[in-house]
């Protein structure tokens, strides 16, 4: 095939380019970076806002990007978590040690069960998502002597990050580490995403018998995405366990693959910035309501996802989604 | 042995008379209906309630809770559900879990967070010698009247023009409706006597199951299980599904109590892989 | 010699009582322009599928290039170069032309598989995209998401796509399909476009596109070959137009 001219540079720009960062990205970052800065009372919700993110950035790639439907990611969050903490308690305390250990820890248990989610529905998988984190769940209940059972963890404390910044009583350390983590895993997922590989996934959600037909190794991409996100969501749990000192059966629980999706709803998914959006609204959401009836948080978290659904996803989150949209498209 | 085994069965017996009408709805429907154990709470409250506050007899409270239980669903089909038929398995996977949220904060407000328990009448409290084991006369009682409301669905669905105008509303209900099938009446229909079924089987097994506001969240994977397993085309698919999950549940416990669950799930993790659309399903299963 | 491009050997399909294709043996040598024809149901797609991997045989063999590729999944079918477009279009929605060619390429690079560069950057893969989008006439709509694309473009990517994986064998399953007389034109050149050394087979019930395209054409009826050989032998043979006429007079 010999071009009859050289391809059009300027009409190519706006895929050529799209890759590249954009203000609002930038924008974003930075405020994050001054959260803490602007709000230093709230360090503890601007942590939590932080390893939300991080928890449904990680569901986003395999649920936005790679179409397999999950109501158990808690799974890989729980195991990252348990797995730091225990690391921490009886081998080394050194943080980032630590994390890299529960990550490699929920991966391993990504990729053991990445082959159960390749075939079936959207409702088999469910399933098999939901079995999934229940086996650990109950696991973590039964052998209560190393997990703690429904008491949890505790008792073990970071060493100081590089030798140099100590865990800090107002959180700060605590927040600037678990925001560190966040975008460097951010930028991973976000240059994924770009990649070939990223849209051979996108290609394999939007349609498997194609992707097939044009060379796609269906599973092993999915198996691959699958045990990505699992050591992300790892990561989050590992730092949830090693910012707050404390980790329990509460990190394998449904209610945090539920909340994870609940983000990912209100945020959007398919573009990673949903994730952050979503974080934020619902960490934000939880602490206003669950000051004014304590124990019933639930209620409002239920009635919010039925209006979300009734009213339809794409109708609410539609004035931003546009937003991002354009955002995204301009060279 | 014999009495674990029979527990099992009563257990397996009660999951079954719930989980028909979410095998139902979701075969009926293409629903997927995560709070269908939220009616089976409904009516096992109802009955808690009206026999211990307001001394009604255990076995009049049964058919209040079929009723109540139905009403809500009646209420709930046509407002809220019927909206969602068209839209994604994981938008009423979302819807469900809102409702179930909704469901258990609501009772944890209203009636707190312990255990409910319901005033059984004599009459069934004790044990019967048959054949030289003992049987708890409850437990007895559950399996004699899951097992008459089992064969009676059986009948309807296969002896009867409801059964059969159902059946094919299941098939196909587009072609159904083309032949005067009014689908909405149906699922209206179907929908309300499913969430009865529930709420029956909330008050007969609230003593054997544990009624407490987490009761939605702790059995939803039960249900599922019995459905996913058992298949919605059936009666007899659910059932033996049922019965396996009830007895291999109640046997776990008892023989291996660290891994009882872990064994369950596994086993439907399994069978999901080697038959994706269900033990007892036909082919073409959506 | 070379060896035939594509072969069939025997190729039984059974489904329950059910003989979808029978004892089904063709031969696609190096650069043919062959077709495949019969009427309705009788399961030319079944044996596009059986070919690309979508189904399992229930016996016989398949030979891409002289290889045995009877038991290769069909995703390394593809990966070899054999390639075949849907009669009803499949394509990825949300993606653009310019990002389905794009992502085409890649994988027949062998890039599918890396997750660090961005595609976009990849410049050799973007240009030869747009080239390729220039020869399909999708440059002006190569931003705009497939679904919102009118449907003779849509059949006009299915195609670019199966050519964009430089294929050794390439199936065309009904490319006219739906495709309003006018525009067939289209399709015509570009299938004349296609390179010399591509082995063709084309499946179709537009005659008109058959006959000006193919120099030989198999009969397919019920599963079974009926007659196969040179376009014009085809053309007067008195149980082909047996077989379309009494379709015809059911119609």
């Amino acid at each position: 095939m010999t071009p009859a001219s050289a391809p059009d540079r300027d009409a190519l720009a706006p895929f050529a380019r799209s890759a590249r960062a954009q203000p609002y990205e930038v924008a974003i970052w930075i405020l994050a970076a001054l959260a803490i800065v602007l709000f230093p009372g709230h360090a503890a919700l601007w942590n939590e806002i932080a390893i939300l993110t991080l928890f449904a950035v990680s569901l986003d790639l395999i649920l936005g990007y790679g179409g397999i439907v999950s109501l158990g990611q808690a799974a890989f969050f729980g195991t990252g978590s348990y797995v730091a903490a225990l690391f921490a308690k009886h081998a080394m305390n050194d943080p980032l040690a630590g994390l890299a250990v529960g990550a490699a820890a929920a991966a391993l248990v990504g990729l053991a069960t990445s082959i159960l989610v390749l075939r079936g529905t959207d409702l088999t998988r469910l399933m098999v998502t939901l079995g999934i984190a229940s086996i650990l769940y109950e696991l973590a209940n039964r052998f209560d002597q190393i997990t703690g059972g429904a008491d949890g963890l505790h008792g073990f404390a970071m060493r100081p990050l590089f030798g140099r910044f100590a865990f800090d009583l107002d959180g700060k350390v605590a927040y600037y580490y678990s925001l560190s983590v966040l975008f460097v895993l951010f930028l991973v997922a976000r240059a994924v995403v770009h990649s070939p590989f990223g849209y051979s996934l996108m290609a394999i959600r939007d349609n498997r018998m194609r992707a097939t037909a044009i060379g796609i190794d269906s599973n092993r991409r999915l198996a691959a995405i699958y045990t990505l996100a699992a050591a992300m969501a790892g990561a989050a749990g590992a730092l949830l366990a090693q910012t707050t000192g404390f980790t329990s059966l509460d990190s394998l629980d449904f209610h945090r693959s539920a909340d994870v999706l609940l983000v990912l709803v209100i945020g959007g998914t398919g573009y990673l910035y949903g994730g952050l959006i979503g974080a934020v609204v619902f960490v934000v959401m939880k602490d206003v309501l669950s000051a004014a009836t304590p124990q019933y948080w639930q209620f409002w978290l239920g009635l919010i996802l039925v209006v979300i659904v009734l009213v339809g996803r794409e109708r609410i989150v539609r004035p931003w989604h546009a937003l991002a949209d354009r955002l995204r498209r301009r060279p | 042995m014999l009495t674990i085994l029979f527990d099992g069965v009563a257990y397996g017996m009660l999951l079954f008379l719930i989980a028909s009408g979410l095998a139902v709805t979701m075969g009926l429907m293409n629903f997927v209906n995560l709070a269908h154990g939220a009616f089976a709470m409904a009516g096992g409250y109802l009955a808690a309630i009206l026999s211990n506050r307001m001394g009604v007899p255990f076995l009049v409270t049964l058919p209040l809770a079929f009723l109540f239980a139905a009403a809500l669903g009646a209420v709930l089909e046509p407002t809220l559900y019927r909206r969602l038929y068209r839209r994604s398995h994981l938008d009423q996977v979302l819807f469900s879990i809102g409702i179930v949220f909704m469901a258990v904060a609501a009772v944890d407000y209203l009636f707190g967070a312990t255990q409910q328990f319901v005033q059984l009448p004599p009459l069934l409290q004790g044990r019967i010698e048959i054949a030289g084991v003992g049987i708890g006369a409850y437990r007895l009682f559950i399996v004699l009247v899951c097992g008459v409301i089992a064969v009676g669905l059986q009948w309807i669905l296969a002896k009867t023009r409801f059964g059969s105008r159902l059946r094919a509303a299941v098939d196909d209900s587009r072609v159904a409706s083309g032949l005067g099938i009014n689908v909405n009446v149906m699922f209206l229909a179907t929908f309300a006597f499913g969430s009865g079924l529930a709420g029956l089987g909330g008050a007969l097994g609230a003593e054997l199951l544990g009624l407490d506001p987490t009761f939605p969240l702790k059995f939803m994977f039960y249900f599922l299980i019995v459905v996913a397993v058992g298949g919605t085309t059936t009666i007899t698919g659910p059932l033996v599904a049922s019965l396996l999950l009830g007895v291999a549940d109640v046997a776990g416990k008892y023989y291996a109590p660290k891994l009882g669950a872990f064994i369950i799930y596994s086993v439907m993790i399994a069978v999901l892989m080697a038959r994706p659309q269900g033990l007892f399903a036909r082919g073409g299963e959506r | 010699m070379n060896p035939p491009a594509l072969v069939t050997r025997s190729l039984y399909k059974r489904f329950g009582g059910i003989t979808a294709t029978q004892d089904v043996t063709l031969t696609l040598p190096q650069g043919a322009r062959h077709a495949l024809i019969g009427p309705n149901g009788a399961g030319k797609t079944t044996l596009v599928n059986l070919i690309t991997g979508m189904l399992p045989p229930s016996s016989g063999a398949i030979e891409l290039d002289g290889h045995d590729i009877t038991r290769l999944p069909a995703h390394r079918r593809a990966q070899r170069g054999l390639v075949r477009t849907f009669q009803i279009n499949q394509l990825f929605g949300q993606f653009t032309p310019l990002q389905t060619i794009a992502l085409v390429v890649a994988e027949r690079e062998g890039m599918g598989a890396r997750a660090v560069r961005a595609l976009c950057r990849s410049t050799s893969v973007v240009d030869e995209a747009a080239v390729l989008l220039r020869e399909f006439h999708l440059t002006d709509v190569m931003h705009s998401k497939v679904v919102h694309l009118p449907y003779g473009k849509q059949r006009l990517l299915e195609i670019a796509i199966a050519v964009a994986g430089q294929p050794r064998v390439l199936l065309l399953d009904e490319p006219g399909a739906g495709v309003p007389a006018g525009e067939s034109a289209e399709i015509l050149d570009t299938l004349a476009a296609l390179p010399a050394d591509v082995a063709v087979l084309l499946i179709e019930h537009d005659m008109d596109l058959v006959f000006r395209f193919a120099q030989r054409i198999a009969v397919l009826v019920n599963g079974a070959l009926l007659v196969e050989g040179a376009a014009a032998d085809i053309a007067r043979d008195p149980r082909v137009k047996a077989v379309y006429l009494g379709e015809a007079s059911h119609a």
